[in-house]
């Protein structure tokens, strides 16, 4: 996993609410048994139209956002399936941070796994950062994980809250299965316990 | 317990699988079982193979087919689409290198793989289990702690049998009282739904109690539970009571004889201590609760059948009406039109939310001695294999065929677009399935989310329909 430390770069606003995982990326194009090439999928129904010619209204299609880094969205980000492919179709895009009011667990959890960063900022400054994201190329905006904070176009700096376990991992881009399996003294230990106190659980 | 803290149904299944606690107070929490299916688990494999590891305990796994495939006769003769045949064949190549038990597709158990946890008796009260899919909450209708996880926590869990979590907030909803006539689970979650928002439930896990509760079968409580993820929240719980221990009784590979009171011992200390202590607490009076449907493209937009498209212009919240007006023109509305004024295309009865036995025992109750709608295509898809054995022994598939419905074999079907059953653009469905999201049927297809005899009122109607008005009809 790629670390997460500091990203500059272009932000795409989508000022929509629930956007959930089935718009990120539909279940059509869940078939690959890969973590890559999800990118061109991402956001389909939006980006494509019937005939499968980009459809220029949409914000990832126009200049400069087909380069964004960065997306601004509105409440519940990420609800609906649990697919990782929602993430992976993200990253493959380019994006690596989702700045929105709010988001929904599982999606949350996921992003985190796989190097992106979603940062929880209150409604209203998600939308002045909408605003900034409107201008396009000539105002981009900073997300500095290192100091936990956002700065925008103008220099002025919000600062977010970020889960320190989490931070840790994605500023040193760490896998946790490798951090876990250094608990395996304790795995086995409780597995000694439930075969003696709860034999159901077993193989049957 | 005298002296201690009372602890909720929730606490005490956390506390009693934490391996360790991690000094930022995350826990590492041990997982009891681990049901895998052929969407979300490929890059999970693909990981462990790199890292050259194994699967921790094969035991505690269980793989099965059921998004990606047919469900007709096709299937029989082979997966059709080179990209879903290449996942499912990579599940096969993947479970047979890491020795995980694995129910394959031609199987008689086969099955929506949370309609098999349950049924099976794999799936018990005070379990953690978890499942790359986010319904994965279904099984919490059991007693048990049950959530969905992405392909890197499948991984994590295929290797450590842990999960590195953070405890959750507890929500208690409390139903009360007695469902109307015509109303099912379904309803109950539908309007919990509509109550609190999709947002409603993010950080909890749901306890559902109430006499509305308890007093419905395995079954229902799967339906609302199945829900609690449509409600933002991680988890939903039922409590275990006899209802539960009858049902694990019956299953084939529940516990049995002396494994079975000892582990009933621990089941019974389980519930919800009287005094403990929930976060946010939502209270809902059933008799209350209509036959519900949605009219937009979140689960929240939700109304009884008798109610109207509302108007955009009405809402005062700027974003809400824009969202308002942009669901009404996908979903091809008019503000004030009725409810029940809208024909239907197609009209699906299945999914992990609405497939087992009792959900087909409704549907037939309305569709017998009655014929589907001109035009409306309508479909019942098992969730199981051993689902559609028991209908068919009991001559449920007869009545539903006569009266005009496809009987298929067992699958996820058209409750995701992803296999072979979808809408095409511009087709409205009546769906007893749990998501109305743009694009989830397929591309363009309008859904409305209800109950399975409302889905077959619909179907019969041609149009969404009051299933009050639909009497059932004595056997012939
Ligand atoms: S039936 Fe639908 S919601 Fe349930 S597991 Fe299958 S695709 Fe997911």
């Amino acid at each position: 996993m790629q670390p997460f430390t500091t990203l500059t770069g272009i932000a795409a606003p989508l000022p929509r609410a629930n956007v959930d995982t089935d718009q990120i990326i539909p279940a059509r194009f869940l078939k690959s048994i890969s973590r890559s090439g999800f990118g061109k999928n991402l956001f389909a129904n939006f980006r494509y139209r019937e005939d499968g010619s980009e459809n220029p209204d949409f914000v990832l299609n126009q200049e400069p956002y087909r380069r964004a880094e960065i997306l601004i969205a509105f409440e519940n980000f990420g609800c609906g399936s649990s697919r990782e492919h929602a993430p992976w179709a993200l990253l493959d895009f380019g994006i690596r941070c989702v700045i929105a009011p709010d988001f929904a667990d599982i999606f949350h959890n996921n992003c985190f796994k796989n190097g992106i960063l979603p940062v929880r900022l209150p409604r209203e400054v998600c939308e002045r950062l909408m605003e900034d994201a409107r201008l396009g190329g000539n105002a981009r905006i900073t997300v500095d994980l290192e100091r936990q904070v956002v700065v925008r176009p103008n220099g002025e700096e919000i600062p977010f809250q970020v889960d320190p376990l989490r931070r840790h991992l994605l500023l040193n881009g760490l896998d946790d299965i490798g951090q876990t399996l250094q608990h395996a003294a304790a795995i086995d230990a409780y597995e000694a316990r439930q075969r003696a106190t709860q034999p159901w659980l077993a193989a049957r | 317990m005298s002296g201690q803290t009372p602890k909720t149904l929730f606490d005490k299944i956390w506390d009693a699988h934490v391996v360790e606690t991690l000094p930022d107070g995350t826990a590492l929490l041990y997982i009891d079982l681990h049901l895998t299916h052929e969407v979300t688990t490929p890059q999970a494999f693909e990981g462990l193979r790199q890292a050259g590891r194994r699967v921790r305990r094969p035991d505690l796994t269980l793989a099965v087919v059921d998004h990606n495939i047919a469900t007709d006769e096709s299937r029989r003769t082979g997966i059709e689409d080179p990209e879903s045949r290449l996942q499912v064949e990579t599940l096969e190549r993947n479970v047979r290198e890491f020795g995980v038990p694995y129910i394959p597709l031609l199987d008689a158990r086969q099955g929506i793989v949370h309609v098999i946890g349950p049924e099976l008796g794999r799936s018990l009260p005070g379990m953690t289990i978890v499942c790359g899919d986010s319904h994965t909450s279904t099984h919490g209708a059991l007693g048990a702690l049950a959530f969905g996880i992405g392909t890197s926590e499948v991984e994590h869990v295929l290797a450590t049998q842990t999960l590195l979590q953070k405890p959750a907030r507890n929500m208690r909803v409390l139903v009360e009282g007695n469902l109307a006539f015509g109303c099912s689970a379904k309803d109950i979650v539908l309007a919990i739904i509509g109550r609190i928002g999709t947002a409603g439930g993010t950080g909890h896990v749901i306890e559902y109690a109430g006499d509305a509760i308890r007093a419905l079968d395995m079954a229902g409580r799967m339906t609302v539970c199945n829900m609690s993820i449509e409600a933002g929240a991680r988890a939903g719980m039922v409590a275990p009571d006899e209802t539960t221990y009858d049902y694990i009784r019956r299953t084939p590979y529940g516990p049995k004889g002396e494994a079975f009171e000892q582990a009933l011992r621990w089941w019974r200390t389980l519930p919800s201590d009287p005094g403990a202590r929930f976060d946010t607490e939502v209270r809902l009076a059933a008799h209350e609760i209509a036959p519900q449907v949605t009219w937009g493209t979140s689960p929240e937009t939700v109304l009884p059948i008798t109610g109207a498209v509302p108007d955009p212009e009405a809402e005062p919240n700027e974003a809400r009406r824009a969202q308002m007006r942009r669901m009404i023109e996908y979903m091809g509305l008019t503000p004030g039109q009725r409810l029940q004024d809208l024909k239907v295309d197609v009209v699906f009865i299945g999914s992990c939310t609405n497939s087992r036995i009792e959900d087909i025992r409704a549907a037939a109750a309305i569709a017998r001695g009655r014929r589907v709608a001109e035009g409306v295509r309508a479909m019942v898809v098992p969730g199981s294999g051993l689902v559609k054995k028991q209908a068919e022994e009991e001559g449920l598939d007869r009545i539903l065929k006569e009266a005009g419905f496809e009987w298929r074999e067992p699958g996820c079907s058209m409750c995701l677009g992803m296999n072979p059953d979808k809408l095409t653009p511009g087709q409205r469905c009546a769906s007893t399935s749990n998501r109305n999201f743009e694009g989830r049927q397929g591309p363009g297809g309008r859904t409305h989310l209800l109950s399975p005899a409302m889905a077959a009122a619909a179907a019969i109607a041609g149009r969404l329909a009051d299933v009050r008005d639909f009497q059932p009809k004595e056997a012939a």
